[in-house]
């Protein structure tokens, strides 16, 4: 047994690195209501140290992350010391900045209505000493930092007009310079977390990512890194703590662990690696739908067809297009043209196209944008489930809350959603969580046609499973599924067949043998020299 | 974790929790309390049922004004037009009814009209123009304003048909004239609508994620629409019962009433179903303002005192409800 500073005088675990932590945390515990989010978590995070924090859907990463912030007060009996230094709990509004901790949350946490410029230089607009604001310095300041992440959004664009991926890298930016200022101030290590950051990142942008931890960590400041891509996690952490219902379950230095082990750790069983099921060669399945020069947004006239109970996936770099498939075949987004042709001879022209005749058709479309665009966080889980169909139990002139109560609690068992209390709101529940209730809202109807964005964002990897046996049993069953995503593992795992697209078209097809994880990520990159350009381009496309 | 989940699934119905239970009835208890302390040191004159069924009648126009107020609340805009609807459909009735001898039924059916009117011409801007509904319907009842001081000659309009008259204050039932009953059914169909259809879900969800309800198909716009319409008829009817309370048109003191109105939709927000804009809460916070400022005023104390009493209620309610919460978001705004 090393004997390790710990300025909380507890016995650190073996193994544990020998310099002050940055971050000592003890008996950290969290209830709500009733429920116990977090019993009793001690861990250390050394200074330079990337730190994996694991743990399935609602193990209470989050809630820890959040009880840092400030933002949740914890149970009593929890000790925290920050670079030595004692720390009462609960942290008050405005800790974090003081002791060098920048976040990004699990939603962000950026201010949709206000621009670019003010949520990026937030910390420094609100507390500035000098009581005057320069513009054009603060704009200059902006400017530089997005420039350092290779970034060109307009400092003056509001955040809610932006896309997923770009809000992702804004908090990301966000949480680096507020780090970077903090550690010269102080001149101590500060501390970034960042609580899966990476769903919506492209390939591209979780090596950019990747590349920024790196650089922190190398000045001294240590990183806290979320996510329930385990390669990920085996890629840039140091050490592992894995949390379980709240609990410690185990702590696991990255370089002499294995992905198997992780992922048991994690689940408390061992579970088969997320293998690509040897893909045969390619059934051809009977159209269900052909889509004829589909065009809006990024996306360039497309044709494609998707077959009837086939999973096809649609991926490619950020910004060539593919992800705005599944809206503007929905008719979420304006459509610059074309026009969908069903099996059964309906022939529907995609600008009459709404999301309520799209419903009408059979089909159904999980967007990826969880809070936005999919679910109500202050409404019961209830509610969300059966929002599409809330007719369905309106008889005899009453609204049926308790056979609605009573579906909900069947799929959410169904779907594995913990806790499953249908009357609790959306936003108690755990981001994967909340994504399991979502999915359950769509499968649940049965549409001829799934059109999925990002559909496993969030979800721990037992979950994942699952979610994909249930497509694939959906798709044996006859329904159609079109995926769009940016997880090459995830397309793997559950297409017959993936489309690459690069500047707003179709520039490769995947199917067979080399529909593999590696195949995907390859042909995303062959798909820049196909096109002839290094960065992703503007979304100036003629059609 | 097993365990926690078999406790959250047996404590189910979330209002059995005791906590929750008392802050859905508390308004109601501090309104008993209310009417005890004024029974108490007024035992003869605060005491008789005649002076509630005054109070019960004569603020009949300022509930459906608080239920005009949380429909389009509910749906996400704010609707502060319906004080001056009042007016203008009170004004509307003595100008018609008194100086161009139309009769009453039809004149009526027109001041319902001008109230969906006014919510169509809101819709209008707040919809199709995407201005926030604040402005418009702040530049709506200066306008409407104006347009009912040109219309009476800015003077009281008495004579009105002594049809209205009786219909409203007339007839008694259990001794509380029938005003009280017109604003009780408005309760009884919102509150129906609101809980037991599924437009009440729609306009619920159109309220707090637009962009989610429109990907679940629901027509928002329209959804929206209706609900300022639903918003400008019902501020009408408090017109019309306003009108036979009074007996004539009174072009100024309807805009009293918005405020009040306003304080009992945001206090009616913290009682019966917490967290929502909820009719059978709303018409609980008019009653339970209207008490406190009716024994207030028997009690002789000076005027600014009631309105001392109606902010300061106000803002101690959702305080109060805010901190049972804890740090958790509030649900409303
Ligand atoms: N505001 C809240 N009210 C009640 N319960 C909550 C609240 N926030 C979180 N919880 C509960 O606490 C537990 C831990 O949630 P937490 O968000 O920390 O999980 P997580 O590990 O981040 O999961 P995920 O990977 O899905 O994001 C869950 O059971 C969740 O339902
Ligand atoms: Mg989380």
């Amino acid at each position: 047994m090393s004997d390790v500073p710990s300025a909380i005088g507890r016995v650190a675990e073996p193994g544990a690195p020998r310099a002050l932590p940055v971050l000592d945390v003890a008996d950290i515990a969290k209830t709500f209501g009733g429920a116990k989010a977090l019993r009793g978590v001690s861990f250390s995070v050394a200074p330079g140290e990337v730190h994996g924090l694991l743990g399935k859907n609602g193990s209470g990463k989050s809630t820890l992350v959040k009880i840092l912030a400030g933002f949740h007060a914890p149970d009593h009996g929890g000790r925290l010391a920050f670079n030595g230094e004692m720390v009462d709990l609960p942290l008050k509004p405005g800790d974090f900045r003081r002791l060098g901790m920048s976040f990004v949350h699990q939603n962000l946490g950026l201010v949709p209505s206000l621009t670019v410029l003010e949520n990026l230089r937030f910390a420094h607009l609100t507390t500035a000493r000098s009581g005057y604001i320069d513009w054009r310095a603060e704009r200059a300041a902006a400017r530089e930092a997005l420039g350092r992440f290779g970034l060109s959004i307009d400092t003056a664009e509001r955040v809610d007009r932006l896309s997923p991926v770009e809000r992702a890298l804004l908090a990301i930016v966000r949480a680096f310079e507020e780090i970077r200022v903090a550690c010269a101030a102080t001149g101590k290590p500060g501390l970034v977390l960042l609580d899966e950051p990476t769903p919506f990142l492209p390939r591209e942008g979780v090596e950019k990512l990747f590349g920024l931890i790196r650089s922190i960590a190398a000045t001294g400041s240590s990183v806290i890194f979320i996510s329930h891509d385990i390669d990920e996690v085996m890629t840039i952490t140091d050490r592992i703590t894995v949390l379980r219902d709240g609990a410690l379950a185990g702590a696991l230095e990255t370089a002499k662990a294995t992905h198997e082990e992780v992922v048991e750790m994690i689940v408390g069983r061992r579970i088969a690696r997320l293998g690509t099921p040897g893909h045969q060669a390619a059934v051809a399945k009977p159209a269900f739908l052909r889509v004829s020069g589909v065009a809006g947004g990024a996306l360039a006239a497309t044709d494609l067809v998707v077959g009837k109970g086939e999973i096809l996936g649609v991926t490619g770099l950020i910004g060539s297009g593919y992800e705005e498939l599944p809206y503007l075949i929905f008719g979420a987004r304006p459509c610059r043209a074309g026009a969908l042709d069903f099996v059964d001879g309906a022939h529907v022209p995609l600008a009459a196209m709404s999301p309520k005749r799209a419903l009408d058709l059979g089909l159904a479309l999980l967007p990826g944008d969880r809070q936005g665009a999919s679910g109500v966080d202050s409404l019961p889980i209830v509610d969300n489930m059966f929002l599409p169909d809330v007719d369905r139990f309106f008889r005899f002139g009453l609204l049926n809350r308790r056979a609605m109560v009573r579906e909900a609690f069947a799929l959410g068992t169904r779907y594995e959603v913990r806790p499953n209390d249908p009357a609790m709101k959306l936003s108690a529940l755990s981001g994967g969580n909340a994504q399991k209730v979502l999915i359950a809202r769509w499968m649940n109807r049965n549409p001829r046609l799934l059109l999925l964005d990002e559909p496993t964002q969030g979800v721990d990897v037992g979950t994942r499973v699952q979610i994909f046996a249930a497509l694939r049993a959906a798709a044996a069953a006859g329904m159609s599924v079109l995926c769009a995503s940016s997880d090459a593992e995830q397309l793997a795992e559950i297409c017959d067949r993936v489309l690459i697209f690069a500047r707003g078209r179709v520039c490769a097809e995947i199917t067979g043998p080399d529909l593999t994880k590696d195949g995907i990520a390859e042909a995303c990159y062959a798909s820049i020299d196909l096109t002839g350009r290094t960065a992703p381009a503007a979304p100036a496309l003629a059609s | 974790m097993t365990e926690t989940v078999s406790t959250m699934t047996q404590a189910r119905p979330a209002g059995l929790h005791l906590g929750r239970l008392f802050e859905r009835i508390a308004l109601l208890v501090v309104w008993v309390g209310l009417i005890a302390i004024f029974g108490a040191l007024m035992p003869q004159s605060f005491l008789n049922w005649g002076n509630f069924s005054i109070i019960f009648a004569s603020y009949a126009p300022a509930a459906l004004l608080a239920l005009a107020i949380i429909v389009p609340l509910t749906a996400g805009d704010y609707d502060l037009s319906v004080g001056a609807t009042l007016t203008l459909s009170s004004a509307l009735i003595g100008v018609l009814n008194v100086w161009h001898h139309l009769p009453i039924g039809l004149v009526l059916v027109l001041a319902l009209a001008a109230g969906a009117v006014v919510g169509a011409v809101n819709a209008l801007f707040i919809i199709f123009f995407r201005i926030p509904s604040l402005v418009v319907t702040l530049g709506t009842t200066s306008l409407m304003t104006g347009i009912v001081q040109w219309m009476t000659n800015s003077s009281t309009i008495g004579g009105i048909d002594n049809a209205l008259v009786m219909a409203v204050v007339g007839g008694r039932l259990f001794g509380v004239p029938y005003a009280f009953y017109y604003a009780a059914a408005a309760v009884v169909v919102l509150g129906y609508v609101f809980d037991y259809t599924p437009l009440g879900r729609r306009l619920l969800f159109v309220g707090r994620g637009r962009e989610v309800a429109r990907l679940n198909g629901i027509a928002v716009d329209r959804v929206r629409f209706g609900a300022l319409i639903a918003s400008g008829v019902l501020a009408a009817a408090a017109g019309i019962v306003y009108a036979g309370v009074l007996g004539s048109a009174d072009p100024y003191s309807g805009l009293n009433f918005l405020l009040p109105a306003f304080a009992a939709a945001f206090l009616g927000a913290t009682t019966i179903l917490p967290g929502r804009f909820n009719p059978w809460g709303a018409v609980v916070a008019v009653y339970f303002l209207a008490t406190g400022i009716t024994g207030l005023t028997m009690l002789g104390i000076p005027l600014w005192v009631t309105n001392v009493f109606n902010g300061g209620a106000l803002i101690l309610a959702v305080t109060i409800s805010q901190l049972t919460r804890g740090r958790e978001a509030s649900d409303i705004g």
